[in-house]
């Protein structure tokens, strides 16, 4: 295996509802950014790779637009997921352990803003017996939440407790959308919003981008001081219809984990996907780890959450922590799909 | 169905061989920085293109970057409503929504300075007369219709001009 690192990552400023600028407009300055902290240029970059959804954007090949704030002239190699950034980072990733790159840039975003999330959400659903209900995606977390709670793996005040520590952690995060929380006992009289979720419970709907460059041995060390390793990766899914999942846990999650070699050596932090507070508990559990791990240190999802990019971005956050010397080793870990459908984990150290 | 046994229950049961799903989601557009300039200027019949400041070359219509560089363009240049038709078809196929009389043609017309083309139709000459190289005017519609939309142009209609020599727009086909 090669050993590759993230060398460099940028996201934007995430905001509820992006106004101003189209996608390509939104993305161009997280691009530039990475490049620029670099200092390269696309022609040093021999593999992009992009996530993205037409789904969010309402309209067809809606990647192809931003591909236009890359610089693909002369013509580029690059590729596409119409999934979360983690996978376009997956893939790149792959690329590079076949010899065929050296360096990869890898790109999300997500604006959830044009349409109603929730609702274009159930359109990932199975066609023929679940879709045509549009249950919407808060409904379908508050269903596992339900079950979570009834199997005791969580309780109400526990996911009031995630909610008020993410957000409050957020205060450190510049590019946060929601920043700061009431005390968990306040933000337990609220009223439900999807019974047993209330609205701290929940990710904000969010328009934003992340960027991550990966790099190849000598070559990472070249382009920065402090690469963040790839010292595991793995992802997993869950089977289609959530009729026959136990929504309590997350197997896929563990085989990732495993595979990935999380419970090799401790833990110092974790960046995890869920966005839905009783998620981050089946997900702790899922991954074995301890009460000793930081989980969220940037806030997580339920403090900025833009569709398609929010598990890059933890991946992104968590490298920050290992380039940083703030932590030693971290976990990273994405979700895609209702209920944490699919999983990615991967492990990140520094330099041994 | 051969081969499929269905429980007694449903053996008296007419099968469901398809269904209907109905989905619609309905979104609001936002055209962006740079189209947004672009459509101002289209509702006061002004065609708006934005130049590369590293390639030089005009974009059009302009969505903030530049496609070859990746770099926001930097210059509005503002170019004639008229240039050449670079490629087109004849549609023989009716579409829903279209009160367009068959055949008729949609092209590609690249306004003159411009490095990129806009769609759109040509009428005012057969449609077997239409040709690459072709010079074209725009038809605005009256001004109480114009729009921040490119139906402003009602469609583009041939200046009687010699055709453009072929290497002038090589680089369009």
């Amino acid at each position: 295996m090669r050993d590759v690192a993230v060398v460099a990552f940028a996201q934007s400023h995430h905001v509820r509802r992006e106004q101003e600028r189209n996608e390509v407009e939104m993305v161009m300055p997280v691009l530039h950014q990475v490049k620029e902290d670099l200092g390269i240029d696309q022609s040093q970059i021999d593999f992009t790779c992009s996530g993205s959804t037409d789904y969010l954007a309402g309209s067809a090949f809606s990647f192809v637009m931003t591909l236009d704030g890359v610089g693909p002239e002369p013509p580029i190699s690059e590729s596409h997921v119409e999934m979360d950034g983690a996978w376009a980072l997956y893939e790149a990733w792959v690329k590079i352990q076949t010899g065929a790159a050296d360096t990869a840039l890898v790109y999300a975003y997500g604006k959830s803003s044009p349409g109603s999330l929730r609702d274009v959400l159930s359109r990932q659903l199975d066609p023929y017996y679940v879709a045509p209900l549009w249950p919407d995606s808060v409904a379908l977390a508050a269903l596992q939440a339900r079950a979570c709670l009834d199997a005791g793996v969580t309780t109400p005040e526990e996911m009031a407790e995630i909610a008020a520590r993410s957000r409050r952690a957020a205060a450190d995060n510049p590019f946060a959308q929601l920043q700061g929380s009431d005390d968990p006992a306040v933000l337990l009289k609220e009223a439900e919003l999807a019974a047993p979720l209330r609205q701290h419970d929940c990710s904000p709907v969010t328009d934003g981008a992340a960027a991550i460059v990966l790099a190849a041995g000598d070559r990472a060390r070249e382009l920065s001081k402090a690469p963040a390793w790839i010292r595991g990766i793995d992802h997993r899914i869950e089977a289609h219809s959530l009729g026959v999942r136990d929504l309590t846990v997350s197997p896929s999650t563990t085989i990732a984990a495993e595979r990935a070699g999380v419970g090799d050596r401790p833990v110092d932090i974790a960046e995890l996907h869920a966005p839905f507070t009783h998620q981050e508990v089946v997900l702790r559990r899922a991954l074995g780890l301890g009460d000793d791990v930081v989980v969220n240190p940037s806030g997580g999802p339920l403090a900025a959450n833009p569709m398609i990019a929010a598990g890059l971005i933890r991946i992104g956050e968590a490298a920050t922590r290992i380039s940083r010397g703030e932590a030693g080793r971290a976990v990273a870990h994405a979700t895609s799909g209702p209920c944490l459908q699919q999983n990615l984990v991967c492990v990140l150290e520094g330099e041994a | 169905m051969s081969g499929l046994t269905l429980p007694p229950s449903l053996r008296d049961v007419e099968p469901v061989r398809s269904i209907r799903t109905p989905a619609r989601l309905d979104y609001t557009f936002t055209a962006g920085e740079a189209t947004s300039r672009f459509l101002r200027g289209i509702a006061a019949r002004k065609i708006l293109g934005e130049r590369c400041g590293r390639c030089h070359k005009v974009i059009l219509p302009p969505r903030g970057s530049c496609p070859n560089c990746g770099i926001p363009t930097s210059e509005q240049v503002e170019l004639p409503d008229r240039g050449i038709v670079t490629t087109f078809c004849v549609v023989n196929v009716k579409f829903s929504g279209s009160a367009m009389e068959l055949p008729y043609v949609c092209a590609t017309v690249v306004p003159d300075g411009s490095d990129m083309g806009l769609f759109g139709m040509v009428q005012e000459i057969p449609f077997d007369q239409i040709r690459m190289g072709m010079r074209v005017e725009a038809v605005w519609v009256d001004d109480d219709e114009l729009t921040h939309d490119l139906a402003s142009i009602k469609w583009w209609k041939p200046t009687g001009e010699p055709d453009a020599d072929d290497e002038t727009y090589r680089e369009h086909v």
